[in-house]
């Protein structure tokens, strides 16, 4: 009974629907409505434990792809597409994510992919794609270590992990130029996991901290099961740094937060990844104040393109077609993904063909400007175009305060102990 | 070792940093010392060597901050977490200890080691594997430039740990079930012999040691931070100092505690924090050491 009533429901919506594109028909003229499919495919962590940020991605591949349908799809050559995308779940498992790309590519005859969650199922995935030819777009995948092996077909949007925290390094430069000190007299004190995500952020910090030609002070490794931290804090009231740099996922910006607040450490520029993550500011209040938070990407920055309207306006449409985000912000994750569908838009419609060796030349020579940052990818495939954001938290609200020319406020400075 | 000798260098040019290290670790030694009881307690009368130890610690936490997110205060989520870790512990006995106790070493550690991984993923799949804390809004004590800080909270942690401690001692001494507890650690048969329910006494005993571990989870929840996985930290320091304070011998655990405690904030001042635990495994490796070399003098078993 149901299912009848239900297929009589569809058939009112498709006879509507038609009504519809014949009108659509008279104002934009013949194409709208013939849209031929154009699939992509994807592996991605829908269960396990990347299932938040897995469904993050693929809303935001969802969205994009029907954001790009609204404004008449993708343009080919004088045919129009749009796409499809075949998702498999990879169960937030790198051998799983492998297996079901081999299966993507040879079963299903899918020609490009959309990249998984993660830099360890990126890399789980990579050689599958590069085998056989397969240009990937990526927005979840930001280890480095993605970038030197000399994949061809590999390109990812968002910024890599060596880049988290080494614009706070430019920022505090920044603050000391315009107070009339040098940057080479600014004591950097760096306390970071041992692991190889918050590994690469530390190399970049100091990579940059060498170019300003800062001191490191302090350059200590967390251990995996950090639940204190107050030797490194000790250390750094004897030794007062100009800046502190934390990374160690969610636990290591809670134990920092906390303790620093505990410790009244007294440094002017505090930089820390996962502070969302954390939820720094739900659980430690006024400790966090004026701490700052990396972030690839935030709807206040004035970055804007033509499909999505403004990093603002990405964020309200995205509230409305997915109610369940009503509430939180929209994480980061799901902005990038979006961008990463928007780059094969771009890419196809340059190629003006179907064949993938064109389309990977056209992906390569990207230079868009999106809601989610300017996107230009460099001969490994990352995107250089694109700064890391700095958020400070500003009486509890996260604020954009770097990159300066995208940001909405002004940077506290210096940090008072709270 | 350039880092090395710098640390060494500070410890030296500000005295007083000396003392913030020794107080830290006696705070951090006396939740050591809590779990490190309730495990020598199991440890004596069962014989059973509970690696789940620090699991049983960190589910306390978790029932603690569980309820500081319905708002009750985390004082009682202390008590709460006593009494919930009791009926767990029990629930625990009757399943699994209670029928490895009469076994050989190697059944009760792989089934406690078993529980502790299964402990660890039910608690991964109930609460997710972020970090969580309860913060407690009140003030912290600075002394001498504000090189020393000690929050109220923690004091307070510490304080609650010391008088759940001196309970139980009390608890042993006095109580009847505190001397049948004693009674059959000391020979068993003979203790049924004498009328004493043994069986009893045993599931009693691991529900007590639970609930210790729970109410200790609970107090670390309120001053540091708990995650599914990090049950391990404890479990190992719980073992480092039975190890070397030897069953039985309360004074010795509290001190060992403490001790181990200070240790490791030695350890990850002058050699880097990511060196902390090492410093624990280190003690280990030096106390079973020692331990052998007086066992081989004396030729005696040690349980």
């Amino acid at each position: 009974m149901k299912s009848i009533a239900k297929s009589g429901k569809t058939r009112g919506l498709a006879s509507l629907l038609l009504a519809g594109a014949a009108t659509g028909m008279l104002a934009t003229g013949a194409a709208a409505a013939e849209c031929e499919p154009l699939t992509l495919g994807s592996a991605i962590s829908l269960t396990g434990k990347y299932a938040t940020n897995g469904v993050h991605a693929k809303n935001g591949y969802e969205f994009a792809i029907q954001k790009i349908k609204e404004n008449g799809g993708i343009q080919v050559g004088d045919k129009c597409y749009d796409f499809n995308v075949i998702y498999y779940d990879d169960e937030s498992k790198g051998d799983r994510g492998a297996t079901l790309a081999e299966r993507l590519i040879n079963q299903d005859g899918v020609q490009y992919m959309l990249g998984p969650y993660s830099s360890g199922l990126t890399k789980a995935i990579a050689p599958v794609t590069e085998k056989y030819q397969i240009p990937m777009v990526e927005a979840e995948g930001a280890s480095r270590s993605l970038f030197n092996k000399g994949y061809k077909y590999l390109f990812a949007v968002l910024s890599t992990s060596e880049q988290y925290l080494a614009s706070a390094i430019t920022l505090a430069a920044q603050v000391a130029e315009k107070n009339g000190k040098s940057p080479a007299d600014i004591k950097v004190a760096v306390a970071v996991e041992n692991d190889p995500f918050s590994l690469d952020i530390r190399a970049g910090v100091l990579d940059d901290a060498a170019k300003y030609d800062m001191k490191v002070v302090i350059d200590e490794k967390l251990p995996r099961d950090l639940s204190d931290m107050s030797a490194i804090l000790t250390k750094v009231k004897l030794v007062k740094p100009d800046v502190l740099i934390v990374s160690g996922h969610s636990k290591g910006a809670a134990t920092a937060v906390r303790q620093i607040g505990e410790q009244s450490i007294a440094v002017p520029m505090i930089a820390v990844t996962h502070c969302e993550a954390a939820d720094v500011t739900g659980n430690f209040g006024k400790a966090a104040n004026d701490i700052l938070c990396s972030t690839q990407w935030a709807e206040t920055l004035s970055y804007e393109d033509p499909i999505f309207g403004t990093a603002a306006n990405y964020e309200q449409e995205f509230k409305a077609a997915y109610p369940e985000y009503k509430n939180k912000k929209v994480p980061y994750q799901t902005a990038q993904a979006s961008a990463a569908v928007y780059v094969f838009k771009d890419a196809f419609e340059r190629a003006g063909s179907l064949d993938k060796e064109k389309v990977r030349d056209a992906i390569a020579a990207t230079d868009l400007m999106t809601f989610y940052g300017a996107i230009k990818f460099s001969e490994a495939g990352n995107n250089i175009a694109k700064p890391m954001v700095l958020r400070q938290i500003q009486n509890g609200d996260y604020n954009v305060v770097a990159p300066a020319e995208f940001a909405s406020h002004d940077l506290n400075w210096p940090r008072k102990p709270q | 070792m350039d880092q090395i000798i710098g640390n060494f260098q500070l410890l030296l040019d500000y005295p007083i940093v000396n003392l913030k290290i020794i107080i830290d670790g006696v705070m951090i030694g006396a939740l050591f010392a809590l779990a490190a009881y309730g495990l020598a307690l199991v440890w004596g009368v069962m014989n059973v060597k509970n690696l789940a130890q620090g699991d049983f610690v960190i589910a306390g936490g978790y029932i603690a901050w569980w309820l500081a997110q319905h708002g009750v205060h985390p004082f009682i989520g202390v008590v709460a977490a006593f009494v919930v870790m009791w009926g767990i512990g029990w629930v625990a006995y009757k399943l699994v200890i209670s029928r490895v106790i009469e076994r050989d070493l190697f059944t009760s550690l792989l089934a406690t080691f078993g529980l502790a991984i299964m402990m660890a993923q039910i608690m991964n799949l109930l609460f997710g594997s972020d970090t969580q804390s309860v913060q407690l809004d009140y003030a912290t004590y600075h002394f001498a430039d504000g090189l020393i800080d000690v929050p109220a909270a923690k004091l307070m942690g510490v304080i609650m740990a010391m008088s759940l401690a001196v309970g139980v001692i009390i608890f042993m001494k006095r109580s009847r079930m505190g001397q049948a507890i004693r009674a059959t650690s000391q020979d068993r048969r003979a203790a049924r012999v004498m009328g004493i329910d043994t069986e009893r006494v045993y599931s009693f005993t691991f529900s007590l040691n639970s609930a210790i571990c729970g109410a200790a989870g609970a107090i670390i929840v309120m001053a540091w931070v708990i995650q599914p996985f990090y049950g391990i930290t404890y479990s190992v320091r719980a073992f480092v100092i039975v190890t070397a304070a030897g069953l039985g011998n309360l004074p010795g655990v509290i001190a060992a505690g403490f001790g181990i405690g200070a240790l490791e904030q030695y350890g990850s001042h002058i050699l880097g924090i990511g060196y902390q635990q090492a410093v624990a495994v280190l003690l280990l490796l030096l106390v079973l050491l020692v331990r052998l070399m007086q066992q081989r003098r004396q030729r005696q078993v040690l349980r």
